[in-house]
């Protein structure tokens, strides 16, 4: 029997054997005398879904600004891939493939649907100033190619009938989903939600959900997610951070954070 | 008083001649409206941009004997690459900081440049001749210079093609979104700077333009910058990022002009034509501060 349980590693599938695709090592982030995130450090593997939870003012949006580039960490560093990204413009960052959502919706209120979407492209976008204004022959193919890509994601985020919608006259939670929509128009390997189901109803909450999960299973894209609802983020994160007061106080799977005393004490103040 | 039909003319020549007027003040508004609407930035010194324009093509027509169209496009070469370069240095390093602050650095820039010239190549005004016919064109009663529908025309174009520009082109819609969130803009990998310098750029073109067809107008000397002051009826009427507003605030405010200066004037002794649009600006802050065409900003607190 002991013989059958003994496995040789490199027989392994290599999915087995997780990939870091991001790492937070020991950021700090201060503003004044404030220390919004102190020496957080985090991976996040390739194919998983990773959710940042923690009381209002934990420094969760801070963390996620640090990642996408819009805050210079005061210590540490932020590797994508095992290349350093930390002082990278948020540019940058974009083309190397992370999309973020923000707290706030924030689309471009004056633009369609569709030209937000397309805006998510910018960075796949090739052609030069001069044939895209003239708008002929490959700079023509590359648009209809764009356009492709953005009826593909306007297909599955359902939004067939608000193509050419100003998103300003939208629904809350269409908006937030058009936001969705206008990161993976981007087509990043590495997602940043930040608070996606925030202020939506509970059917709206559910669909957002769905959509988490198909865009993390049918595109393999791996997400770091900051949510409120406790439910949601339980049910779908592999792996869930927590923060209090810009330090990390816990790390596991769901299950294991929500046992974890400091996780309760944070939550519901209990003293030690 | 005369006759019905002689008054009629008379309203007619003096509409034409504000329209055309107008048309020529939108243009200079347009180099405005790009620069507020990719940066947020209200640029004070629209009107020194025109009057430089003036002094770059006069400068290369007399100084340097160029031909005439190899000097208007000195001055427009000149124009963007003195914009790419104050945009660089004086204005870039104030991103973020309050609205106050740019506006402050764009009147100060605006007295440098009007500085500028006296010291350079003296303060006498110059002629800028156009190859173009001098006899005016007959519109029915109504008669206008060549020069004006030289104007007319190329205000047309320009103002058509940014239309067009923002409307339909990746690059315009790009920048429409760098001016609506330049965070997010970030976020999508735009290079936000970069879109920056491309506004001011634009903005150097019109004046550019501007500044030869005023200058040819009036003679290139620092009164040219004066034309700038017109700038700001235009964009409150029309709305300060409205490239339609700054057509037809222009029309509104070349004709409100050309009406006073032709009704009012003689009754009162004249001056009138210049206050007439700052008292329809006035009137139009009142009632609707974003313009005809403006976008209302509505921040989150």
């Amino acid at each position: 029997m002991t013989a059958m349980m003994s496995i040789d590693p490199a027989t392994l599938p290599a999915q087995v054997l997780p990939e870091v695709q991001l790492r937070v090592d020991g950021v700090s982030k201060r503003f004044g005398g404030v220390t919004a995130v102190e020496s957080v450090s985090m991976d996040v593997v390739k194919g998983q879904i990773l959710s940042v939870i923690g009381p209002n003012g934990a420094g969760k949006t801070s963390l996620l600004n640090m990642i996408s580039g819009f805050y210079q960490p005061n210590t540490g560093k932020v590797m994508l891939g095992g290349k350093d990204i930390t002082a990278r413009r948020p540019s940058e960052i974009a083309e190397m493939g992370i999309a973020r959502t923000f707290q706030n919706i924030a689309l471009f209120s004056g633009l369609t649907v569709l030209d937000n979407l397309m805006l998510g492209r910018h960075v796949r976008m090739k052609s030069g100033v001069l044939s895209s204004i003239l708008y002929w022959g490959p700079a023509m193919r590359e648009e209809i190619r764009h356009r492709e890509a953005c009826e593909e994601i306007i297909d599955f985020l359902k939004l067939q009938d608000l193509r050419k919608v100003q998103t300003s006259a939208l629904a809350y939670g269409l908006r937030k989903r058009v936001e969705l929509g206008r990161a993976l128009a981007l087509e990043p390997s590495l997602l940043l939600l930040d608070e996606p189901m925030g202020g939506m109803n509970q059917d709206e909450k559910e669909d957002m959900a769905r959509y988490i999960l198909d865009v993390n299973q049918e595109r393999g894209i791996t997400i770091v997610l900051i949510e409120h609802d406790m439910g949601v983020v339980m049910d779908i994160s592999d792996r869930v951070v927590v923060l209090d007061r810009g330090r990390k106080i816990a790390e596991g799977t769901p299950a294991e954070v929500q046992s974890s005393p400091a996780v309760i004490s944070a939550y519901l103040g209990v003293k030690k | 008083m005369g006759s019905m039909k002689e008054e009629l003319e008379f309203l007619f020549s003096l509409v034409v001649s504000g329209v055309s007027i107008g048309l020529m003040y939108s243009l200079i508004a347009l180099g405005f409206v790009l620069v507020y609407k990719a940066t947020d930035a209200i640029n004070f010194a629209q009107g020194e941009f025109v009057m430089l324009a003036g002094f770059f093509a006069t400068s290369a027509l007399t100084l340097k004997g160029m031909p005439i169209l190899a000097a208007l496009l000195f001055a427009i070469i000149a124009m963007v690459a003195m914009s790419f370069a104050l945009e660089r240095i004086v204005l870039r390093p104030l991103l973020g900081r309050p609205v106050i602050s740019v506006i402050m650095a764009t009147i100060g820039l605006a007295a440098i440049l009007r500085g500028l010239p006296p010291i350079t190549i003296g303060a006498q005004t110059k002629a800028l001749v156009l190859p173009i016919p001098d006899t005016p064109i007959n519109f029915g009663p109504a008669t206008i210079p060549p020069i004006q529908l030289l104007g007319v025309t190329v205000s047309l174009v320009f103002l058509a093609g940014f239309t067009w520009f923002f409307m339909k082109s990746r690059m315009g819609v790009a920048m429409r979104a760098v001016a609506d969130n330049q965070q997010v803009a970030m976020a999508m990998g735009i290079n936000v700077e970069r879109y920056f310098a491309i506004a001011w750029a634009m903005a150097g073109v019109v004046s550019a333009l501007g500044g030869i067809i005023w200058g040819s107008m009036l003679g290139v000397d620092t009164q040219l910058a004066l034309v700038g002051l017109k700038v700001f009826p235009v964009v409150i009427l029309g709305g300060l990022d409205s490239i339609i507003g700054a057509v037809l605030g222009g029309l509104i405010v070349g004709t409100v002009e050309s009406l006073a200066a032709g009704y009012l004037d003689p009754l009162v002794g004249g001056g009138t034509k210049d206050f007439a649009p700052y008292v329809l600006m006035i009137v139009m802050l009142m009632f609707k501060p974003y313009g005809m065409f403006g976008k209302h900003k509505i921040e989150r607190i």
